[in-house]
């Protein structure tokens, strides 16, 4: 590695605490019935569901070996667990290891 | 000070059967056991944790410094990663303001946003008076990095016995779990609006600028759903 792990990590835990702190800063002035603070929860949710589009179209590290077919397949797989299971979280999810760890062996 | 006992409440959530610590624990343990293949050794690998506590902006900077980024190189696709923190912060904040609580404590805890706090507080914050909110956030912070720290541990010394199909389980884990959490919060126009969107977006503005495809996408998504549900409402 030709940069300094110890501050390769304090650069990185800059540039992340900058957009929480900024963050807090920011909602000092905003009610929580207001129109910004509504906008500011669309742009939350739907920032999230970019990220985890993202991390499992376009993975990064581990993942990103794995097929798209055995990718989709433990999704979609997931979803339907979870909603048969009414809306429990931990049925898909271990599953999606499982399944995940199963199918990278043949898909 | 922090109330007790809303500080053990918030703490005791990830103990819930719907808690996020499986899938939070999951994911740290390939994290360790992925800082561990690169080269860190266990101080430093448990200190990124403690200090970043941002699972996508760990895996950037790992890769980053495997292919020799610059320190500048490194901050900014950390930061461009982790943008997404800042409107989590100001969804999230507003509802724990209150004016007897003292500044320090917003400081402090925002340290702790992550999709798996963030997303146990905005489905609990209705149940605890505003006052005490904070004091209920900062348990479930200290919960889920407390947990986070443990799983980069385990993982580290665990990365022996992993082999490559069952840190892809691992990683699988933590989005699925997130899919699940954000496809049941969808209980409303704009929050079904919002999810779709970003879900859609995302991948489609990948193709344009990987980099910006979070922010653009959760930009353009958010806004156009925001405006969705104020119509609805009218």
């Amino acid at each position: 590695m030709s940069t300094s792990v110890v501050l390769a990590i304090l650069v990185t835990s800059l540039a992340t605490f900058a957009s929480r702190f900024l963050g807090v800063i920011s909602s000092q002035g905003i009610k929580e019935n207001s129109k910004l603070f509504r906008w500011f929860n669309c742009l939350a949710y739907s920032t999230l569901a970019a990220l985890i589009a993202r991390t499992i179209i376009f993975p990064v590290g581990v993942l990103s070996d794995s097929s798209y077919l055995s990718r989709i397949v433990v999704v979609l797989f997931c979803l339907f667990i979870f909603f048969i299971s009414k809306r429990n979280f931990v049925y898909p999810t271990v599953i999606s290891a499982i399944m995940m760890t199963i199918l990278s062996n043949y898909l | 000070m922090i109330n007790k006992e809303f500080f053990f409440k918030g703490f005791k959530s990830i103990l819930a059967p719907d808690s996020p610590a499986l899938a939070l624990g999951c994911c740290f343990i390939a994290i360790g056991a992925l800082l561990k293949n690169l080269g860190f050794n266990i101080q430093e690998s448990i200190f990124s944790t403690m200090l970043t506590y941002a699972l996508p902006g760990s895996l950037v900077m790992a890769e980053s410094l495997l292919v020799g980024a610059s320190l500048l190189n490194i901050f900014l696709a950390v930061w461009f990663v982790n943008a997404r923190l800042y409107p989590m912060a100001v969804s999230l904040f507003p509802l724990m303001m209150h004016k007897s609580q003292p500044k320090w404590k917003y400081y402090f805890s925002c340290h702790f946003i992550a999709v798996s706090a963030w997303l146990i507080m905005k489905s609990n914050y209705k149940d605890i008076d505003k006052k005490h909110r904070i004091d209920f956030w900062i348990g479930i912070g200290c919960a889920t990095w407390t947990t986070a720290v443990i799983a980069t541990f385990v993982g580290f010394y665990a990365s022996d016995y992993l082999d490559k199909n069952m840190m892809m389980g691992l990683a699988i884990l933590n989005p699925i779990y997130f899919l699940c959490m954000m496809v049941g919060a969808m209980k409303t126009i704009q929050i079904t609006a919002s999810v779709t969107l970003g879900f859609v977006l995302g991948p489609i503005f990948y193709f344009l600028s990987p980099e910006w495809s979070i922010l653009l996408g959760g930009l353009v998504g958010g806004t156009i759903a925001y405006f969705i549900g104020e119509l609805n409402v009218n």
